[in-house]
């Protein structure tokens, strides 16, 4: 099914990706992540000294805090923290540096559509320029689901507010190793969804096939990260 | 040669509660290769669930909703107020869930708990968008008075699954609801009719009886647990502090899936056990919807 969205994207095409890596000086770690006009900046500092009240000394303990564009914190704000908490937590290795806190900062500077996906791949970004050990980088993806049951990634707000509903999907990057991957029931491990959050009511078919197009973006977005974590530092990367 | 595995050697001459607290992980798993929980549930089975309607006497709604020993208290309280000039026929629901000190130990008064705001924008969240309530039924008059509706979930006891529970509770509320009756007085205000004042008022009542909401598509969910090759369906609240990961699937009556939600934890979800998850979720659906008649019944014949 053609479906004309209004800056002339297809179905599957991503918005102008931009990331830089150590944009902040005083921070240990900070990127940014531009995914069309939907801008954000993160800023890692850590790991600090001495675990948070009522966390387990025996990990590194992780700390987000949401700074929205205008206005107060609130339940929103509070739900983002939460889930990019537990996303982080899953992907960093917590038992290297224990006793210790590692604070993530997520300043919005624009929001056009797809806001948590663009935060959580600026807070992987960060956390690599900061050197925090992890397992494997998260990446993040939306795809909206429209009255007819067709599927299309990475909506502006506009698109995002009109579709029927959304979701936000999270998965671990594509590997490139020397060895033959194992696999887990079947799928390779980069299938596996690290983070889920549906809005408004689809079918389950629907949020099967939103899974299987998050897979193949979820790859081109790895290949991404992967080449402008591996550019200098200081030079920003741009692709479209 | 290696060493002697230390807790293997302990295990036993430790007390079952002394290996349940050093060793917790390895307690469960004990349990999960038998396919079988320390409460003697089988993997796939929720608690014991219960739901009694008018719970609060004053309120013009609400429902006491139990899930083993997680209980949850919700009450909606109707007001007249002015529609927004953007929406002049629809009222507004507002819902706020809170986490008093009584019901967990984690819970310390003048620090809101970290996991009451994030249940409460998802259970707006989920109750507004599956469509359950129609806006349009809570107007009164088109642009001048509209219905609010305030439910408050009070926590009294927090064992794991607090969102099922709160939007298992949610969901009865709104089904005891009955819209009071009111009449426009002569300044053009809407005014609450009291039971007396119903037989002998002489101005006309804009709705003539209390009435119900027509409830469409109703949403029940189901928490579940992933360890390893293991779903364990509405886990406790020592369950949940021992095995991270956790999926809370909503689902209505026309099996349209409301929300999917994993907020991320170490175990990685492959969609063969999304698929198992949902299969759970869909029996436990049919249960709640049977729990629900059956309060809705016991109240109808009272």
């Amino acid at each position: 099914m053609e479906v004309d969205r209004e800056d002339g994207r297809t179905q599957n095409q991503l918005r102008p990706l931009a990331c830089s890596r150590n944009v902040l000086h005083r921070a240990h770690g900070s990127a940014s992540w531009y995914q069309g006009d939907t801008k954000v900046l993160a800023a890692v500092y850590g790991p600090k000294a001495g675990a948070r009240k009522n966390e387990n000394p025996e990990k590194a303990c992780i700390e987000v805090i949401w700074k929205p564009k205008t206005g107060q914190t609130g339940k929103l704000e509070k739900e983002y923290e939460m889930i990019l908490k537990r996303t982080l937590q899953s992907i960093c290795i917590l038992t290297v540096n224990p006793n210790t806190t590692t604070s993530i900062i997520i300043q919005v500077v624009n929001d056009d559509g797809a806001l948590l996906p663009c935060a959580i791949n600026a807070a992987c970004v960060a956390l690599v320029d900061a050197g925090i050990p992890m397992k494997h980088l998260a990446v993040a993806i939306c795809c909206c689901v429209a009255k007819s049951g067709y599927v299309i990634l990475d909506p502006t707000k506009l698109e995002e507010q009109k579709m029927k509903s959304f979701a936000y999907l999270v998965f671990p990057n594509s590997v490139h190793s020397v060895l033959p991957e194992g696999s887990v029931q079947g799928e390779p491990m980069e299938h596996g969804i690290v983070t889920s959050v549906t809005h408004g009511i689809m079918s389950v078919d629907d949020y099967f096939y939103c899974l299987e197009r998050g897979r193949a973006a979820s790859a081109k977005l790895s290949d991404f990260l992967r080449r402008s974590l591996q550019q200098h530092p200081t030079d920003s990367s741009k692709a479209g | 040669m290696g060493l002697p595995n230390a807790s293997g050697d302990l295990s036993t001459e430790v007390e079952v509660d002394a290996f349940r607290r050093l060793f917790p992980l390895r307690f469960y798993e004990k349990h999960l290769s038998e396919s079988i929980r320390p409460d003697a549930r089988p993997l796939g089975r929720a608690r014991d669930t219960t739901i009694a309607l008018g719970a609060v006497a004053s309120a013009n709604g609400s429902a006491l909703a139990k899930i083993g020993s997680t209980t949850m208290l919700a009450a909606i309280k109707m007001e007249v107020m002015t529609p927004s000039t953007e929406t002049p026929d629809e009222g507004c629901v507002a819902i706020d869930f809170h986490m008093p000190p009584i019901c967990s130990p984690i819970v310390r008064p003048g620090r809101p708990a970290e996991a009451a705001p994030v249940v409460s924008k998802q259970l707006s969240d989920t109750i507004l968008s599956s469509g359950m309530i129609s806006l349009k039924e809570l107007c009164l008059v088109s642009g001048k008075a509209a219905w609010m509706a305030y439910l408050d979930i009070y926590c009294l006891d927090a064992d794991g699954a607090l969102f099922d529970t709160a939007l298992l509770s949610a969901v009865a509320a709104f089904s005891h609801l009955e819209i009071p009756v009111v009449s426009l007085n002569d300044d053009g205000k809407i005014v609450l009719l009291s039971e007396e004042q119903e037989g002998m008022s002489e101005r006309e009542p804009v709705n003539r009886e209390k009435r119900k909401l027509t409830l469409c598509s109703i949403p029940f969910s189901l928490t579940c647990i992933l360890h390893k090759n293991y779903i364990l369906a509405d886990p406790t609240a020592e369950e949940e502090s021992i095995m991270e990961t956790l999926v809370t699937i909503v689902l209505d009556s026309s099996s349209q899936l409301v929300s999917l939600y994993k907020p991320g934890g170490p175990v990685l979800a492959y969609t063969s056990a999304i698929q198992d998850c949902i299969a759970i979720t869909r029996q436990r659906v049919k249960e709640l919807q049977k729990i629900l008649e059956e309060a809705i019944s016991v109240m109808e014949v009272d």
